[in-house]
């Protein structure tokens, strides 16, 4: 049986917050290509920079791939592929707390030296202290949840995989189950709850930079050269009303 | 073959007196913003000396530009594909802040605000970055002259190469100047190290630029440049870079830095090169060899066959007329007198320079023998190992050979050309010496010394075909800083972000900022206490309330009401009623935008008032207030 607040919470937040995030983000890059950008701060500082950014960056990018597995990967898939059940966890606790361990240990670091180093800490914006705050929380409830929930079973032993990723899947299948989500302890609650917080910020914030990770310059030639398009004046296409026109003798007209 | 053009700029290292001017001015047109105050596209540095940012020739510590890997191919210095991306989230070879310089201004508003008191007040130094009391200890010129000595010249990494041999006692110690800009490279490795391909080359004149849109601040190209010509912008969170004033170029005009060079010592033409030979050229493995091998790609613009090949490129055929009088092509090609500054790094820059010959001079005009005469002044190039071979460090990778071989040239034509001033037999056996005919030594000569405007700029326009291509191509947002006139401050996500869509192009930016200036003829308006604005933040282009006189727009948008200015007196009063033919009248929008006064605004204009004539106060015709600004 579940309740209104069940719904609305498990239902309806994350799909407010999911739809903000696509949104979101389409709008940022139509409307702000030029702040989508890293807004590194490594000029004001180095030395702790060049060990806490990586452990922070690789390990988040495992428990990234942690949570593709665990809440994108059926149960039903693993076993069929003769992983048991295990197996499974055991891969899963010990990678995960490698990962999640960097990541805390790097963010931690990161915002003690954004809190300290002085050019940095006047460099942040109101904005990236708000989302500090929001990562942090989503990171630090992972983490407790990893620990206390699977590692030490505090409360008894919860199943993530047959609760939040089954709920979690259902978002994207339309098969919902508001229920499983009610059931999960409160700390698989919270952190749900405070990644969809995270998710509605995220295309306003610095964060945005995920989205461009440069991948594609491992294929592409050194030196790009760059010569306008006909059709196109500068860098970015005409506006709406405003596109040029011509007798068609040019190679800009159309 | 694949013939391309490439705009190129030759210095004469001989007439740069150090004075700056190049890097000032640049500074006011480019980098005069928040986030760039410690950026220099274009620096003059004192030869020997660190450079700015300090070290930054010791590619052993920066890993800057080309090296070739065991198989001999060429890659970049700082690493392949995979290690650039792995090491994206701590660049671990970029210069901090302390190569550059903090940067930082002073707190002079305590010399007016500081209550009476025994001892005079004082202006502390505060950073710019935190807006903190700061210690100044390092700057763009810290060694500027020589200053500092032995102790900062032993950091030269040019000068540890040959360090054995220099004593560096200071009175035997030589200098030179030496201005650099980015070098507009054939092969950049800002470009090639640039992730997210944000940095270019543009195809019709080869200058280097990074879009700002595209650039997401991974500041690889940094380490990539082993010239540290490419700038992290710590506000925006961009690069930014040397655009070799490329709306200047575009229209003709020469670059800032060379417009305003006191000495006029530096030159501006288009060569034309052959883009096929670029990585084999790039990729010679003996070092020395380089500089040849960068010559080699070069293309004769009076070779039938290169035309040919460059109209098939599509290359417009007044564009390769301009090849033919470059003055670039002849000082780099023809006397063979312009070398690139440090080949090994195989970028092949496409910033040349004459190395200097007063050294040279100095010395042998200090021993007591005639300075000008060929004979003496070959046997002192011999001689002073020390500077060719310095030159040789920075021009030739080490080679001295081609140093000395231009220091002879540069001698052979003063004593050849000083028989001709004196009235003398021309003596053709010293050109010949230096393996010249007269005529060219002539021409060079004319060309060093007496080149005008024209003949140092040969610079063609972009053709109207191409300037919709060009226009705005890439650094527009160059201009987005905190309260430039594109922005109206800080975005809701950071310095210069948002706001994307409502910037003004360079151009339009121009227009209104040189408009402004030029109807703009009373000083700033004190009217409210508010309104005062601390001219020390001034980025010297955006207009904060209160630090112009209202704008006598047509709109009459920022026309105040004197009435509601208690202080209004305070300003300069000029006479009410206007004078049509005045300054004022003359200076500002007169007639033609009359339509646009909006009526019931403060301070708009009745058009069909004759008496106010050309003035732009408010209509309320009071006194002083009337024509207060």
């Amino acid at each position: 049986m579940t309740s209104t607040l069940d719904v609305v919470l498990w239902v309806v937040v994350p799909y407010v917050c999911l739809a903000v995030f696509v949104l979101g983000h389409v709008w940022r890059y139509r409307y702000d290509k030029f702040g989508w950008t890293t807004r590194s701060s490594q000029l004001y500082e180095s030395r702790l920079l060049r060990w806490a950014s990586p452990m922070f960056h690789f390990g988040i990018l495992f428990v990234f791939l942690g949570h593709v597995m665990g809440l994108g990967i059926p149960k039903s898939w693993t076993r069929a592929v003769g992983m048991s059940d295990e197996l499974y966890h055991f891969l899963a606790i010990s990678i995960g707390t490698v990962a999640g361990v960097c990541t805390v240990v790097g963010m931690a670091l990161l915002i003690w030296r954004r809190r300290t180093v002085g050019p940095v800490f006047s460099a942040t914006t109101r904005m990236d202290k708000v989302m500090y705050l929001v990562l942090a929380v989503v990171i630090a409830l992972g983490m407790w949840n990893t620990i206390a929930g699977s590692i030490l079973n505090l409360g008894g032993h919860y199943d993530y995989r047959d609760g939040v990723s089954v709920w979690f899947r259902g978002i994207f299948r339309f098969d919902l189950h508001p229920e499983l989500m009610a059931e999960a302890p409160i700390g698989f609650q919270l952190h749900g709850m405070s990644a969809m917080l995270l998710f509605a910020l995220w295309p306003f914030t610095r964060l945005v930079h995920v989205f461009s990770a440069p991948v594609g310059y491992l294929w592409r030639p050194y030196v790009v050269y760059r010569s306008q398009g006909p059709n196109r004046l500068g860098t970015r296409a005409d506006r709406r009303g405003w596109e040029r026109v011509g007798a068609g003798d040019r190679p800009g007209d159309r | 073959m694949k013939v391309m053009a490439q705009m190129a700029m030759v210095m004469n290292l001989d007439k740069c007196i150090g004075c700056h001017t190049c890097s000032v001015t640049c500074k006011q047109a480019w980098t005069n913003r928040t986030g760039t105050e410690y950026v220099w596209f274009n620096n003059v540095e004192t030869r020997p000396g660190q450079g700015y940012p300090r070290t930054y020739e010791d590619q052993s510590r920066w890993e800057g530009g080309w090296t070739l890997n065991k198989r001999g191919r060429l890659q970049l210095k700082a690493g392949g594909r995979l290690k650039n991306l792995l090491t994206i989230f701590a660049s671990p070879k970029q210069p901090s802040i302390d190569q550059y310089y903090e940067p930082w201004t002073y707190d002079y508003e305590n010399l007016t605000d500081a209550p009476l008191q025994e001892h005079t007040p004082v202006v502390r130094p505060k950073s710019l970055l935190t807006g903190q009391d700061m210690k100044v200890s390092w700057s763009a010129n810290w060694d500027d002259d020589l200053g500092g000595g032995p102790q900062l010249l032993r950091d030269d990494p040019v000068l540890a190469q040959v360090s054995d041999k220099v004593k560096l006692e200071f009175e035997q110690t030589f200098m030179f100047y030496l201005p650099r800009i980015c070098e507009h490279c054939l092969n950049p490795s800002c470009a090639a190290s640039c992730p997210s391909g944000a940095i270019y080359k543009r195809s019709e004149d080869g200058i280097v630029l990074v879009d700002q849109d595209a650039c997401r601040g991974w500041r690889k190209c940094v380490t990539g440049c082993p010239y540290k010509k490419v700038y992290f912008n710590h506000r925006t969170g961009k690069a930014e870079k040397c655009t070799f004033c490329f709306p200047r170029v575009e229209v003709g005009l020469p670059t800032v830095c060379s417009e305003t060079c006191v000495g006029r010592l530096r030159y501006i033409g288009l060569v034309l090169y052959d883009a096929d030979r670029v990585l084999e050229a790039a990729s010679e493995p003996d070092e020395t060899k380089l500089l040849a091998a960068q010559r080699s790609v070069l293309l004769d613009p009076h070779d039938p066959a290169v035309q040919r090949e460059a109209e098939r490129a599509g290359i417009p055929r007044d564009w390769v007329e301009a090849a033919q009088r470059s003055p670039v092509w002849h000082l780099i090609s023809r006397y063979e007198i312009a070398l690139p500054l440090h080949p090994e790094y195989r970028t092949m820059p496409m910033v040349w320079y004459i190395p200097p010959l007063s050294p040279v001079v100095d010395v042998v005009a200090e021993t007591g023998e005639d300075a000008e005469r060929a004979d003496n002044l070959f046997a002192a190039i011999e001689h002073l190992r020390i500077p060719v071979e310095y030159l040789a460090g920075l021009f030739t990778a080490g080679d001295t050979a081609p140093v000395t071989g231009v220091l002879k040239r540069l001698a052979a034509m003063r004593s050849y050309m000083r028989d001709i001033n004196l009235g003398r037999d021309a003596d053709a056996s010293i050109p010949e010496s230096v393996g010249m005919d007269p005529d060219e030594m002539y021409a060079m000569y004319r060309l060093l010394a007496l080149a005008k405007y024209d003949e140092r700029y040969v610079i063609p326009s972009a053709h109207a075909e191409q300037a919709h291509a060009l226009e705005e191509l890439a650094t527009e947002c160059a201009l987005d800083y905190d309260g430039g006139p594109g922005m109206g401050g800080s975005g809701p996500f950071g310095e210069g972000s948002g706001g994307a869509y409502l910037n003004d192009p360079i151009a339009v930016e121009n227009f209104h900022m040189l408009k402004q200036r030029q109807t703009t003829d009373t000083v700033a308006d004190p009217a409210s206490r508010k309104a005062r604005v601390n001219l020390l933040n001034w980025d010297g282009k955006s207009t904060p309330d209160g630090l112009f006189p209202p704008r006598p727009g047509p709109d009459g948008a920022d026309l105040r009401e004197p009435a509601s200015d208690d202080s209004a007196a305070v300003v300069q009063p000029r006479p009410a009623g206007g004078q049509p033919g005045g300054p004022a009248g003359a200076g500002t929008a007169g007639g033609p935008l009359e339509p646009g006064v909006v009526p019931g605004e403060p301070g708009s204009r009745s058009p069909g008032d004759p008496s106010r004539g050309g003035d732009e106060g408010p209509a309320d015709g009071s006194g002083t207030g009337g024509g207060a600004r």
